[in-house]
């Protein structure tokens, strides 16, 4: 029972040896923003991947988890540590509500993911024209290295906090999976109306996953903001994350413990090389060769890995395992 | 007579059509009833509505002496009604297991119980060998015996069955039969709507008739096979003097 949390600690444990090979920034700063990206593609798998309802706009939580930690800071003085908290509680909030209006009124399919899709395009809209949020120039998180203030001379620190975070998101999903709750919510995925029959608040369940899913993805906008301590509207409430927050579940295996991780480091891996390789090949920058690589990735894995590449990964077990 | 479940004047439009008219019909705890009509009469509208998943136009259910009609179904079945589907409904994904479990939660929050539970169940209705399948292996015998552990599951006081011996075969009709009076005899009252005939003869002790969205007729099940309403009802208009008729002569 307890050994299901093994290939979590073997996995952290991993990652967390991962930079101690290297000194250089660059990689740094694509594992700690590759982490980010799991983070938030683990609130986005318990609402799509376990309770199978797409959101087309989780940039909404991660955007307001990003502004959360940015404006607590910048117009209230508040402490990154207490922030970081508030932040995703907010984000939690935000979810919460746009859950209770899309799921009273029975959304679901498309009409929920479009619903959310425009809750995060309205987001963004209001955060480019509102003073408050530094409009269309963005907010500024002072620089101020402390390790009291969330800003630390050594990078790898800051990756180990992300690490822990997506640790705790891990842990999380695990625990969730084997709960009454994670049944219950995989039951209102497969048959909704079946779920309710067996007693199941099929709503109240949709609620809980939408809170749960929000609070996480903007747990990882908050350390965004913090990672990179500039945010405007099209890097916090901008299509690029909900895409990228969707796609690492659909390629790592949906509605599984470590499909988002497995997937945002494919994902992000793949789209990193290719634009350096393109670079080197070129002589200059690409714009968008990443998104191209995405695009290929998500048609390989629906054409060839429905369950994704842990699904891939299972079948060729057990293929290998049949002739012997 | 204290019924367990009672039905008074459920009124069911869909638009212009009345598929459900004014009906009444009442369950004795601890017995087989049977709910029979022809094709369209109504049966599975009345158990949608018994069960929650509709709201009636008109009418009230009382479950156990309580007024339930305005509950939702997930309450229901908290407070003791469980339903089967007359398509089946599995949790594709899900192996047998878990799909029963789903049902064990409502009662057992701890994982371990439920799936205790839900093994339990799965060996009583004869899903013993297939427990870790998944559920969309099933064959349709398969399906419907997983229909009615997963509503076992949490563990009910009346079950309804929709049609669970619809599109078996005689010798799985066989099996089955056994296998409800089982049920009956642990102390769980069932509901059921069926048309095979030769099943509602054998299992149940009251038997409820509705025609066109009217209840036209309730007894033993023998006393409804000689009902000339019930026999009008399924073979036509002046059927049953013309069997009469054929067998004076």
């Amino acid at each position: 029972m307890r050994s299901s949390y093994l290939p979590i600690a073997v996995a952290v444990a991993v990652l967390a040896l991962l930079p101690l090979g290297t000194s250089s920034n660059t990689t740094l700063n694509f594992l700690s923003f590759a982490l980010i990206v799991a983070l938030a593609a683990q609130g986005w798998n318990i609402l799509g991947g376990y309770g199978g309802q797409f959101s087309f706009g989780h940039a909404a939580f991660f955007g307001t988890g990003a502004y959360g930690m940015a404006l607590l800071q910048v117009r209230f003085g508040i402490n990154p540590w207490l922030a970081l908290p508030l932040a995703t509680l907010l984000g939690a909030v935000v979810g919460a509500a746009i859950g209770a209006l899309s799921f009273r009124a029975r959304l679901r399919g498309s009409y929920f993911a479009l619903v959310t899709l425009a809750f995060a395009e309205v987001f963004r809209i209001l955060a480019n024209a509102w003073g408050f949020t530094g409009g269309a120039a963005g907010v500024l998180v002072p620089l101020r290295i402390e390790a009291a203030n969330m800003q630390f001379a050594d990078r790898v620190t800051f990756y180990w906090l992300v690490l822990a975070c997506v640790a705790a998101g891990l842990v999380l999903t695990q625990a969730m999976a084997r709960a009454r709750f994670g049944a219950w919510l995989v039951a209102v995925r497969e048959n909704e109306e079946a779920a309710r029959a067996l007693g199941v608040d099929s709503l109240a369940v949709k609620l809980r996953a939408i809170t749960l899913s929000s609070g996480i993805t903007a747990l990882a906008g908050g350390l965004y903001a913090q990672k990179f301590l500039y945010l405007d509207a099209g890097i916090a409430y901008g299509s690029w994350i909900s895409v990228e927050a969707l796609l690492a579940p659909i390629i790592g295996g949906l509605g599984t413990v470590f499909g988002p991780l497995v997937g945002a480091l494919v994902l992000l891996g793949l789209g990193e090389a290719t634009k350096i390789a393109l670079g080197h090949a070129l002589g200059g920058a690409v714009p968008g060769a990443d998104l191209v690589v995405f695009g290929v990735l998500l048609i390989l894995c629906v054409a060839f890995a429905p369950r994704g590449l842990l699904g891939l990964g299972a079948d060729v077990r057990r293929l290998l395992r049949r002739p012997a | 007579m204290n019924a367990l479940l009672q039905v008074r004047g459920v009124t069911m439009r869909f638009g212009g059509l009345v598929a459900v008219d004014d009906a009444a019909l009442d369950v004795a705890p601890g017995t087989i009833t049977g709910l029979i009509g022809p094709n369209g009469a109504g049966k599975t509208t009345l158990f949608t509505v018994i069960a929650g998943f509709q709201t009636a136009n008109a009418g009230s259910v009382a479950f156990a002496g309580e007024d339930v009609t305005a509950l939702p179904a997930h309450t229901r079945a908290l407070r003791g009604i469980a339903r089967t589907f007359q398509i089946v409904q599995p949790f594709a994904g899900l192996s047998v297991r878990e799909n029963i479990a789903v049902g064990a939660f409502l009662r057992h929050p701890r994982r371990g119980d439920a799936l205790a539970r839900a093994t339990a169940v799965g060996e009583a209705v004869g899903l013993g060998p297939l427990l870790d399948r998944p559920a969309g292996a099933l064959t349709v015998a398969g399906r419907k015996r997983l229909e009615m552990a997963r509503a076992l599951a949490t563990e009910p006081r009346l079950l309804l069955l929709d049609e669970v011996l619809a599109g078996l075969n005689p010798s799985e009709i066989r099996d089955m039969l056994p296998v409800v009076r089982k049920i009956r005899d642990d102390g769980v009252t069932i509901l059921m709507v069926e048309h095979v005939m030769q099943a509602v003869m054998s299992l149940c002790d009251t038997v409820h008739v509705i025609a066109q969205g009217r209840m036209i007729a309730h007894g033993t099940p023998a006393e409804i096979a000689r009902d000339p309403k019930v026999v009008e009802a399924y073979l036509g208009h002046g059927a049953a003097r013309r069997l009469a008729g054929g067998a004076d002569a």
